[in-house]
């Protein structure tokens, strides 16, 4: 059955043509904040408001295509940054309340410098640092009691358990032996991403399936070879979602660790220093860094994972 | 019994970290000022029992938990369990609101493939950044509309509990084979018993350990939530002014109560977890 307007290129027409209506409707004096918005505005905006959850459903209407997936989420989160900015301009909203995207982006512009410093001092610095630290310590343990199945016993329990336990609240003990300056806090990123690895390692050095050992075994090889050939392969899926988890768990003990004392930069800092002056656009601008190098370190592992993993399922597709 | 080993080697490592640690401090602040000479036992036992040491000694730690909950009423500020009662009042709340919001979003996504579209790739990539970080806006916001106390630190621990919940139980409602679902169009269910009777069943699995991260990360969000305020009472704020009078053994206690906070809300999901998957010969 073809329904030529359902299709691809209708809908992306009907896109570009709420989104330029949209666009001319956002020029408009009262969407601007000059004046106060009249009735005819508000039917306006609703007009919009429908017109864009249409062109959202049809948009998810279209084929599973990775294309329109993108598509799709695409225009949501454009929509909701274009609501945002009007309702929050006409509406006269105090900048303290919610500050429009358009004063978030002009002050990340504007204090580019600033939260470059930040970004170098957070995650440069404390993040990298803990999280390659305490991935490399779990990692290295994880091996390295490999043969202990008595310690393997003893230790995952209580490994597993750390997940239940807060331990950002460790940051200021960290402060006072480490200092104010980043080393307290790659401190405390240590302790949160080491019991992680050390789990998914151990699970991961498990993962070779019997078959694959017993091949190993009748090739006559060693324990190193073994390790080295199956074992660490196996495990290196284990490893990867090891990785993902914790460079965001990193990013968050790097940022509530410097609410609790920090020198004065940092994006923790930066957060919390202009909340308490009120100045909501910086700290918008801070989460948006924070923001963008999460999911940037996150992309990241993943292409990595990719090139590594290129033989396991879940990557071949 | 292994675990007991582990456990006891690590008793045993804190109290020589704390020997190695203190040892400097004691030397100059409590075994210099004495006149008499002094020999290496009297080091251990002064390093052992500082008023402010760098790393307390388990036993100073446990006594000063004991003596906060034995000396004094349960609503007296001194008392740890008071401060335990707050924070673990503000993750329950927020606990249940965030829970209830996911399950109700992930059932709208899965009816909806508009939603599922556009709104879950979002809570999917919202997972890779630090929402903790929001915290101090919540506060603000939340503040200057005139809303204080356990309020906020709900309203943080809240969506902390809700994007693992949604994402969680959207694959849970998604697992049924097409088999099963096929058998409950055979049977003339309605779309409504498709999903009572085979969707929520089956995703109860994907939920409840989804129930478990959430409530550790809900207790962080009431604990972090707790610090910019200058909140008065709450475990963050205990952290928050041992830190500031450099009083340790606080730090500790209050540190050793969130862990034990923290163990006793995830086991409380387990049990919720048993009871729910008990049917399932589980």
């Amino acid at each position: 059955m073809a329904r030529p307007w359902r299709g691809r290129a209708a809908t992306l027409a009907m896109v570009a043509l709420v989104g330029a209506a949209a666009g001319g409707f956002a020029l408009r004096p009262a969407a601007r904040g000059e004046i106060t918005p009249s009735g005819m505005f508000w039917v306006g905006l609703a007009v919009i408001a429908v017109l864009a959850a249409s062109t959202v459903r049809r948009c998810a209407a279209l084929d599973d295509s990775r294309l329109a997936r993108t598509l799709t989420m695409a225009l949501f989160g454009a929509w909701i940054l274009y609501f945002w900015q009007v309702l929050v301009t006409a509406l006269d909203v105090p900048k303290v309340l919610l500050p429009a995207p358009l004063q978030i982006i002009s002050m990340f512009v504007a204090q580019l410098p600033v939260l470059g410093r930040d970004f170098t001092q957070t995650v440069l610095k404390s993040v990298l640092a803990g999280w390659a630290l305490g991935c490399g310590l779990g990692f290295s343990v994880g091996v390295a009691i490999d043969r202990l199945p008595f310690l393997q016993r003893g230790l995952l329990p209580l490994a597993a358990l750390t997940s239940t336990v807060p331990l950002v609240g460790v940051a200021p003990i960290a402060v006072m032996w480490f200092g104010f300056d980043w080393p307290s806090k790659a401190a405390v990123v240590v302790l949160m991403t080491f019991f992680p690895m050390l789990v998914a390692t151990l699970a991961g050095l498990q993962a070779a399936g019997r078959s694959e050992r017993e091949l190993m075994v009748s090739y006559a090889a060693g324990y190193g070879q073994t390790l080295l050939q199956l074992r660490l392969p196996a495990a290196l899926p284990f490893i990867f979602s090891a990785l993902k988890v914790n460079a965001t768990l990193a990013l968050i003990g790097a940022i509530v660790a410097e609410f609790f004392g920090s020198p004065t930069v940092g994006l923790g800092f930066r957060i919390s220093t202009e909340a308490s002056k009120m100045n909501m656009p910086l700290v918008w601008a801070a989460i948006v860094v924070a923001s963008l190098a999460g999911s940037g370190i996150y992309a990241i592992l993943v292409q990595v994972e990719r090139r590594v993993t290129f033989w396991h399922p879940s990557v071949r597709g | 019994m292994p675990v007991a080993v582990i456990l006891a080697a690590a008793i045993i490592a804190w109290y020589a970290l704390a020997v190695a640690l203190n040892a400097s401090g004691a030397i100059e602040r409590v075994l210099g000022l004495r006149d008499a000479p002094w020999n290496w036992r009297d080091l251990v036992e002064a390093t052992l029992s500082m008023q402010r040491p760098v790393l307390p000694a388990p036993h100073q730690v446990a006594r000063d938990i004991g003596a906060s909950l034995l000396d004094w009423p349960l609503d007296s500020p001194r008392n740890l369990l008071f401060h335990v009662g707050i924070t673990a009042a503000a993750t329950g709340v927020g606990f249940a609101l965030g829970a209830l919001l996911g399950l109700l979003l992930a059932t709208l996504i899965v009816h909806s493939r508009t939603l599922d579209r556009a709104l879950l790739p979002w809570i999917v990539a919202s997972q890779t950044v630090p929402v903790l970080a929001i915290a101090p806006i919540v506060l603000v916001i939340l503040g200057s509309l005139g809303v204080t106390g356990l309020a906020p630190k709900a309203v943080i621990a809240m969506y902390l509990c809700f994007f693992p919940v949604t994402v969680a139980t959207v694959q849970g409602l998604r697992s049924p084979q097409r088999s099963e679902t096929e058998l409950m169009r055979t049977y003339a269910a309605t779309r409504w018993q498709e999903f009572w009777l085979l969707r929520v069943p089956s995703s109860l699995p994907f939920l409840m350990p989804s129930l478990r991260v959430a409530v550790a990360a809900g207790l962080v969000g009431a604990m972090v939530a707790e610090l910019p305020t200058g909140a008065q009472a709450g475990l963050g704020a205990r952290l928050l002014t041992g830190s500031y009078y450099g009083n340790t053994v606080q730090i500790w206690s209050a540190l050793v109560m969130a862990a034990l906070l923290g163990l006793a809300l995830t086991s409380a999901v387990g049990v919720l977890e048993r009871l729910a998957l008990r049917h399932r010969g589980r």
